[in-house]
């Protein structure tokens, strides 16, 4: 009772204390703000507001990292692919699965013994109508809740003692192809949300709910009428000018934008200074890009959005009238780095289409937007006035038209990274990203929408660049110059999210299932360990009773998981044995196991 | 009782295609039709030196455009959906028909398998045999992987 009432009162303080400040009462943002200072714990998937997924502890260190050891393991009882991280909230981990979606809440004072389990029941039929596997990217935690992103579009909020149903609300109908993927993210008093589907036609969206009660707060479209995607014409600015009216209308023909994608699916960050939250749009749909003439906006597109109204403070479109599938969800990076001398917040995106862009993010100037892996072959360079790409006539899908097989475009439609997000280390002031090094052909052809059926229009096959066989590489980025400061190769692409720390380390996880920790500074191999399936989930790092461990769901699958059975690329390619090798399937087989690790 | 309905409409629907290809097959050389259905129903692609009739094609492009996803590159399965270049060594036309019109659930505590019922998606019902003969000719072997050329390409 007595610890209640001082809740209340502090929280009437904290209520008065923001009323005075001019914003609205948050107390989920401060314990959040707070709880993901401390290195302890992992608060959030991408463990801070700023996506920085960087960890100031430094038990761990180049030195003594070869001594790691798994310490203990829990199976998740899902085959299926299993990507994001588990949470560590206090004494208690939160570990997802792929569908059914299950939440386990794990003891860490008990060597992980289940304190609650949560499984959803959700009609299966939802399964084959999410692109690339049942993939979950994770739960979020704010105000003393578990939120929960359901493949059948249900947003759910548990309560983290005792995993009882909360709240529940239907985010999207899977009926219509809107499913879900990507985790929440809890800003203040609100969780976003965004929808998957850009296969299926769906008009994108992030939604903010109350964080009380699961309402509605607002709601804003990657594409549409500018009251759907909450521009403000005159003050909605895009490289230093006002958008206009009908920004995105304009772009479309016709009624397209309404099944024109623009899906939400990957990761949101926020910068609680600017009160701006960022997060890309997919694909415009479909795949087929002379059935959608123009530049399909808001598709492809860094959003920086007002975390309370939801209205667009600025937009750039990275793939105006996307040929290639590139979908522009990858993380937003917040950092404040030099850019070319000069201090600046700056948001870091590493984009499927295979350029890398340094922005400012408080106005939405390009900066920086360089390529970073050398194979991207698709466009010369991006115009740094217009923020265009410069596509090249022989990899373009439109103009070779439909019917016509484009061949040897680099990167695939997996882009030269997809979601797994990248870090970046304040210490190094780099960025460390896992990225694909795979090449595509792509031949669009016509296709009709039929609500609830694929809606892509294209074939597509992938493969090494010309003359390399790995698929994967690890690198160390400059997003100031725009350039690669080192560069390790992976047999296959590396679908594992990146973790620096303190320590001098940063590690990842390859499709093998190695663990794999690497010096910043020279990207040296300093350990590995074979988790026991394909790693596409995030490495996590935190501290208990004294000791830093590492944490990391294995479980191969996604779209990772489609080349698995008989590798990527044809048996035409004269790669003989080489095409033999890059068979994942005779390195790893599928299920979800969590691995922590930690000194001895 | 709804499967056996949309069973019946694939039935019918595989004696149409058949009916087609026969009344093709008469209007080109003039040969007993008989023979030609037996023929189109043992083979149901025909590749020449590497190369594929146009049927075969539309088949691997449907294929892209609806299957792929999960049953992978080329047929060949991935990590949650079989490998169709085997499935095809045991599956009969039939089998194969009735699978992708009705679709096929396979959920337990170890699978969370489920294939959706095309019975009504156009993009492959309508080519529901295309498809067949392309996936019939990666299983028998005689077609590599990737984009086929067509004959007369």
């Amino acid at each position: 009772m007595n610890q209640r009432k001082k809740v209340l009162l502090s929280w009437t303080a904290l209520v008065a204390a923001s009323m005075l400040a001019g914003s609205q009462p948050s107390l989920a943002n401060e314990e959040l703000g707070k709880l993901s200072k401390d290195p302890k714990q992992w608060v959030m998937q991408s463990g801070d507001y700023a996506n920085q997924r960087y960890s100031s502890l430094k038990q761990i260190t180049a030195a003594n990292v070869k001594e790691l050891r798994p310490i203990w393991s829990f199976s998740t009882g899902v085959l299926r692919g299993h990507e994001g991280g588990p949470l560590i909230v206090g004494d208690v981990m939160y570990v997802h699965t792929p569908f059914p979606n299950i939440v386990y809440a794990l003891d860490l004072n008990n060597q992980g013994r289940i304190l609650w389990k949560y499984e959803p029941k959700q009609d299966p039929n939802v399964i084959p109508v999410m692109c690339c596997d049942t993939v979950n990217r994770g739960v979020a935690y704010g105000d003393g809740k578990i939120i929960l992103n359901q493949a059948d579009a249900n947003v759910v909020a548990l309560d983290a003692k005792t995993g009882k149903e909360l709240w529940k609300v239907a985010n999207g109908d899977p009926k219509k192809g809107e499913t879900m993927t990507g985790a929440p993210f809890v800003v203040k008093d609100k969780v976003l949300v965004g929808i998957s589907g850009g296969e299926f036609g769906v008009q994108g969206r992030m939604t903010a709910y109350n964080l009380k009660d699961g309402s509605v707060a607002w709601k804003a479209y990657s594409v549409g009428p500018d009251d759907q995607i909450l521009f403000d014409p005159q003050k909605t600015m895009n490289l230093g000018k006002p958008v206009g009216a009908n920004s995105s209308l304009s772009t479309w023909q016709g009624d397209q934008w309404k099944t024109g994608g623009g899906a939400t699916w990957g990761w949101t960050s926020y910068d609680p200074q600017l009160n701006l939250i960022y997060y890309g749009s997919g694909n415009p749909s479909t795949w087929n890009p002379k059935q959608r003439p123009g530049d399909n906006k808001w598709s492809m597109t860094i959003f920086a959005r007002d975390a309370d109204t939801g209205v667009a403070k600025w937009v750039y479109q990275m793939t105006p009238h996307d040929e290639w599938d590139y979908d522009g969800v990858n993380e937003m990076i917040l950092a404040d780095i030099k850019v070319k001398g000069t201090p600046v917040k700056a948001l870091v995106h590493f984009d499927r289409n295979g350029f890398a862009y340094t922005m400012n993010r408080e106005t939405g100037e390009l900066l920086v937007a360089e390529k970073y892996d050398p194979a991207v072959n698709w466009a010369t360079h991006v115009d740094m006035k217009t923020g265009r790409p410069q596509v090249v006539a022989q990899y373009s899908t439109d103009q070779n038209g439909e019917d016509k097989n484009t061949k040897g475009v680099c990167p695939a439609a997996l882009g030269s990274k997809d979601q797994q997000p990248a870090s970046f280390s304040p210490e190094t002031g780099l960025f460390y990203v896992p990225t694909n090094h795979v090449c595509m052909d792509y031949e669009p052809f016509k296709v009709s929408y039929t609500a609830g059926q694929p809606y892509v229009g294209a074939t597509l096959s992938m493969f090494p660049p010309k003359g390399e066989s790995h698929l994967g590489n690890f690198i160390a980025w400059d997003a100031s110059a725009g350039k690669i400061v080192w560069s390790n190769k992976e047999t296959f692409s590396v679908w594992s999210g990146a973790l620096t720390t303190a320590g001098g380390v940063a590690f990842y996880g390859t499709l093998e299932g190695y663990l794999k920790a690497v010096d910043m500074k020279t990207g040296k191999e300093l350990y590995k360990f074979k988790t026991p399936s394909g790693i596409i989930g995030n490495v996590t790092s935190y501290e208990h009773g004294g000791k830093q461990y590492i944490a990391v769901l294995s479980g191969v699958g996604g779209w990772a998981g489609i080349g698995m059975a008989a590798g990527l690329g044809g048996d035409t390619d004269g790669l003989g044995a080489v095409g033999a090798y890059r068979q994942l399937a005779n390195y790893t087989q599928l299920g979800g196991v969590l691995t922590v690790f930690a000194l001895p | 009782m709804p499967k056996r309905v949309a069973l019946a409409v694939a039935v019918s629907f595989l004696s149409l295609t058949v009916c087609g290809a026969a009344g093709l097959a008469v209007a080109a050389d003039g040969s007993a039709p008989a023979t030609k259905v037996a023929a189109t129903e043992t083979k149901p692609y025909k590749v020449e030196g590497g190369k594929v009739d146009q049927g075969t094609y539309n088949g691997y492009r449907r294929y892209g455009e609806s299957c792929l996803r999960c049953h992978g590159p080329d047929g060949a399965g991935s990590s949650y959906a079989p490998d169709l270049t085997d499935s095809l060594k045991h599956m009969d036309y039939d089998t194969f028909a009735e699978t992708v019109i009705n679709g096929r659930k396979n959920v337990n505590t170890a699978n969370n398998n489920v294939m959706p019922s095309f019975g009504t998606t156009e993009d492959v019902a309508n080519y529901l045999d295309d498809i067949y003969g392309y996936l019939k000719a990666r299983s028998d072997g005689v077609l590599g992987r990737g984009r086929p050329q067509r004959i007369g390409d």
